[in-house]
């Protein structure tokens, strides 16, 4: 019994909390050296020639 | 479970394109909630788009590195692809299935009757090249003499950007019709060709030519949240097959790249409990009918 819920006992992937926290450091490197500055500098312009016009 | 999932495509389509202020500005929202990323594929020069296109930003970051080191910023797109990474790391191609506007689009597009068919699964692998070449490499490598990249992928390709943006800037700036060439007919070619394949075809547009369906398919075995066959209870049936809109043969391969984790196979085919939903590997739950266990199985088998 005791060997039977062993066996059937879920076990929990620690691979996408890896993965997860990886990107989060990247992500704060990024924040850190002003690259959210630029992106919405991008995001705010209409980019005429990206959409077909121009 | 599938009007849930409709609901939340709604909903969350006009979350990242909560601006409706457009039609008296007469241009795109460019307010601070732009630092935000888009989960699904969402032109950021939509006008009513809240939030950042990560594909086309992250073009727009490599094209202009050059610029940007020489200036001493080092603006590697780190953010970006954080931002897309944990997204991707946590959910996957769910965000597909649920989240992304152009998905929701080409879905409504299916509904409309016609003789349907199916996608080779050879033309799935184009998305990756697009990724890698018109995402990465063509704006990284392919500079004018100041040094800019281009957005290829967004310049050349991407059908969203047309619907989303390019026609409706033209809506509310004829001005700009003066400006219209052969890049805006290759583009509104491109996105008749992906109108017309997403009636006869299920979402052909996420499975042969997204990048950023591509990059959440590399999560496929590391993300937080998938579907799990549980092999002691398939029948091997194959309803889960007639009903995927990616098709994919969830029984086959069950950590397929292609799976948006619709749960049209747990929900509406698996009469099973066979296919489960789960969270890092704990299960959360599936459509859970009472009786219709292995022992139904072998039933079923029988007759």
């Amino acid at each position: 019994m005791k060997a039977e819920s062993k066996k059937t006992r879920k076990r929990v992937r620690v691979a996408p909390f890896i993965t997860i926290l990886f990107f989060l450091i990247m992500g704060i490197v990024g924040i850190m050296t002003g690259e959210v500055g630029r992106v919405l500098e991008q995001a705010v312009q209409v980019c005429l020639s990206c959409i077909g016009i121009g | 479970m599938e009007i849930v999932r409709k609901w939340i495509q709604t909903i969350m389509a006009f979350l990242v394109n909560g601006s409706w202020s457009f039609p008296f500005t007469r241009t795109i929202y460019q307010g601070p909630l732009k630092v935000i990323c888009s989960p699904g594929l969402n032109c950021y020069s939509c006008p009513a788009s809240t939030t950042y296109c990560p594909i086309g930003t992250l073009q727009q970051l490599l094209a202009g590195i050059r610029i940007t080191l020489e200036n001493g910023q080092n603006f590697f797109g780190l953010y970006v692809i954080g931002t897309m990474g944990i997204l991707g790391g946590a959910f996957g191609r769910l965000i597909c299935g649920w989240v992304c506007p152009f998905g929701l689009i080409q879905e409504l597009l299916h509904k409309i009757p016609s003789k349907k068919f199916s996608i080779p699964r050879k033309l799935h692998y184009i998305k990756y090249g697009f990724l890698l070449f018109f995402v990465i490499l063509l704006p990284l490598t392919v500079v004018d003499a100041f040094g800019y990249g281009q957005l290829w992928f967004c310049k050349y390709v991407c059908p969203a950007g047309t619907l989303e943006a390019g026609l409706p800037m033209l809506m509310l700036q004829p001005a700009l019709g003066q400006t219209i060439g052969p890049l805006f007919y290759n583009k509104i070619s491109i996105l008749v060709g992906f109108v017309i394949w997403s009636i006869l075809a299920s979402r052909p547009f996420c499975r042969t030519a997204c990048p950023l369906g591509a990059f959440y398919a590399l999560f496929k075995k590391l993300k937080l949240v998938k579907l799990r066959l549980v092999e002691e209870n398939c029948t091997r049936c194959e309803a889960c097959h007639a009903v995927c809109p990616m098709g994919v043969k969830f029984n086959e391969s069950p950590e397929d790249a292609e799976c948006i984790s619709c749960l049209k196979c747990m929900d509406k085919a698996c009469k099973f409990d066979a296919i489960t939903l789960e969270i890092a590997g704990l299960p959360l739950g599936s459509k859970g009918r009472a009786g219709r266990t292995h022992g139904a199985k072998q039933g079923n088998a029988v007759m």
